[in-house]
């Protein structure tokens, strides 16, 4: 094991490094700019190609286009970059392109608090592209985790063919701490299989495997509408539905593998606080004040944030008097959880561009105990 | 087709989906004889292109491998695919809308980092999926769904463009003069660097049912009598030249 002190943004680089990625290209934008800096020095001493492009969507196409030719490629942005590069992301879920987009959230809407903190961009990376298509969106709690999860993004987008989010914030990517990288570390490589068809599966939720680029396997890649072949079928309600209906039970079918969660204290819990990223934190240090007053109140930390884990909170509702969401949104996830659970759900949202500090979150905890 | 350029056809494929008197198929078949002539290997080449008529050349034509993107986004993920591999052989093949208008910013920067691409623009100054609306290449007065009193606005001259932004090589050619058209895309194909071949292709559907140049007949003789070459042109005094479109090489800084 060797140690190391980072920043979230720069332990990000190293996950990326350690899991393959060898392609990447961004466009500077606050918080996140640090990762194109670091990655740009790394990569010439490992070996990568570094592109600063013109704008967040050149940067996108060309990631796509670079794990076409066979790269393990990422992109990292903040807020209003996020935005523009929706559209790449979902051509991403429709070619099934592995790729990673890191969103180092901002406080929005628009070009808002550069920055400063949020975590407002929870439903754009479910929603932000057209049509209906699944991602997988990691929240990190630490710098340790954001390089842990960058691994696990990149092997989750390899293994599932689909664009993975690291959807961390400001706070996380700005913060020193100590990361501790060990040996093994599982790192999966995208399924290849010469001659299959490279979009289509005999099962409807399928993973097929992936051609690269410059192999002679003359692979047919499009956005529109297209057969297991890659054929262009643009008036097919069969082949649409066929193809629509696996890029999402892909994802949704596989969900308890995919999904990662931990739980604090829940037991006995009455009061349970859901949470996720720098909130988590926040949250953790509450519940364990509480907890020395011998309040029943529990955690549960989401470090996947899509695919929803419906499940898991329909357990968690069906035991709970009450679910306490935080969050810096006007409750994004919050209106997730109250989808699948009938018990109340109370909100506590914080949009200022500040963090939320344990000491509001006890606060508030105290009006359901 | 000729026999000999069923090899570099998709198998399978038996027609294109383009309308009668389009332009497009003559640049479909000029760009693999370019490829024939040269014997290049389709199997280190990538096609990439956009949206849009044109973005079908390739995709699903020919055979190799095409990467068929989002609306104006076909060079950034062409230059990642080079970037990653630099042994592929990467053409970028779109219409004027594509690549000069919504990816215009794309098309600047790829010049200027000398990217190693071959650019074709298969221009038919229109919108033509989308039913012809006004671009960036419709001449000045022209009549569009959009300009149904004439264009306002001037046209963008994407030779002068792309070498002022540092491109290798630039060339505009008509299909009608396809035996330059193929050299120019031999060159593109060998040169290093970014390389730019802007094509007039007639669109006699949605241009030229606007501008009384409703049958593939009148659009072709119109660009025949509309282009004319940079050697004619160097003796025709400006008033003779109003109208027309200069075709031939604009190397870098020759032009």
């Amino acid at each position: 094991m060797v140690r190391y002190y980072l920043s979230g943004n720069e332990a990000i680089v190293e996950g990326a490094i350690r899991a393959g990625c060898r392609y990447y290209a961004g466009y500077p934008i606050t918080p996140s700019t640090e990762i194109m800096e670091r990655i740009s020095v790394r990569f010439n001493e490992i070996g990568g190609v570094f592109m600063q492009m013109e704008d967040e969507i050149a940067s996108i196409c060309s990631v796509i286009g670079a794990s076409w030719a066979g790269a393990k490629a990422m992109t990292a942005t903040s807020g209003p970059g996020f935005s523009l590069m929706q559209e790449g992301i979902g051509y991403a879920a429709m070619t099934e392109t592995p790729i990673v987009v890191v969103d180092v959230q901002r406080a929005g809407p628009s070009t808002g608090q550069a920055t400063r903190v949020a975590s407002g961009d929870i439903m754009q990376a479910k929603w932000g592209s057209s049509g209906d298509y699944q991602v997988i969106a990691v929240s990190p709690w630490s710098v340790q985790e954001a390089y842990e999860q960058t691994i696990n993004a990149f092997n989750l987008a390899e293994k599932y063919r689909v664009p993975v989010l690291l959807l961390t914030e400001e706070a996380i990517g700005h913060l020193r701490e100590r990361v501790d990288v060990v040996k093994d570390i599982e790192i999966f490589n995208r399924r290849k299989k010469p001659g299959a068809a490279p979009f289509g599966s005999e099962e409807r939720d399928g993973v097929p495997p992936m051609p690269t680029f410059g192999e002679g396997a003359k692979v047919l890649v499009t956005g529109s509408t297209h057969d297991s072949y890659g054929f262009r079928k643009t008036d097919d309600p069969l082949v649409q539905d066929r193809l629509v209906s696996r890029l999402n039970e892909k994802i949704i079918n596989n969900r308890e593998k995919i999904i990662d969660y931990e739980d604090y204290y829940l037991e006995d819990a009455t009061v349970v606080v859901i949470s996720y990223g720098i909130t988590a934190r926040s949250s953790l240090f509450a519940i364990e004040a509480l907890r020395a007053e011998e309040r029943k109140i529990g955690m549960l930390r989401l470090k996947t944030l899509w695919p929803f884990p419906d499940s898991l909170k329909r357990n968690i509702g069906a035991r709970a008097n009450v679910l306490f969401v935080p969050e810096m949104n006007k409750g994004q996830v919050a209106g997730e959880v109250r989808k699948y659970v009938s018990c109340p759900v109370v909100t506590f949202t914080q949009t200022n561009g500040e963090v939320i500090y344990p000491d509001a979150i006890i606060e508030q905890l105290r009006r359901y105990l | 087709m000729p026999r000999d350029m069923q090899q570099y056809l998709r198998p399978g494929l038996t027609s294109t989906p383009f309308c009668p008197g389009c332009g497009h198929g003559i640049l479909m078949g000029l760009i693999l004889r370019a490829i024939h002539q040269l014997e290049l290997n389709m199997d280190e080449m990538l096609f990439v292109s956009g949206i849009g008529c044109a973005a079908w050349i390739p995709s699903p034509h020919f055979n190799a491998d095409t990467l068929h993107t989002l609306h104006g986004r076909a060079i950034p993920a062409a230059t990642g695919a080079k970037m990653f591999n630099p042994k592929l052989r990467v053409v970028v093949v779109g219409g004027d809308g594509d690549l000069a208008d919504i990816g215009g910013n794309h098309l600047i920067h790829a010049a200027r980092r000398s990217m190693d691409l071959t650019v074709i623009c298969a221009s038919n100054m229109v919108y033509g999926m989308t039913g012809g609306q006004v671009s960036s290449t419709t001449s000045v007065g022209a009549f569009t769904q959009t300009t149904t009193q004439g264009n306002p606005y001037q046209s963008l001259n994407l030779c002068k463009l792309v070498i002022a932004a540092g491109a290798t090589y630039a060339a505009r050619h008509s299909v009608t003069e396809p035996f330059a058209l193929i050299a120019s895309i031999k060159k593109a194909l060998q040169i290093n660097g970014f390389c730019f071949i802007e094509v007039l292709s007639p669109c006699p559907t949605q241009f030229g049912r606007h501008n009384q140049l409703d049958t593939p007949v009148a659009m072709i003789k119109n660009l025949m009598e509309t282009c004319i070459t940079k050697k004619k042109a160097k003796k025709l005094s400006p008033e003779e030249l109003k109208g027309k479109i200069i075709t031939g090489e604009f190397t870098n800084g020759a032009d």
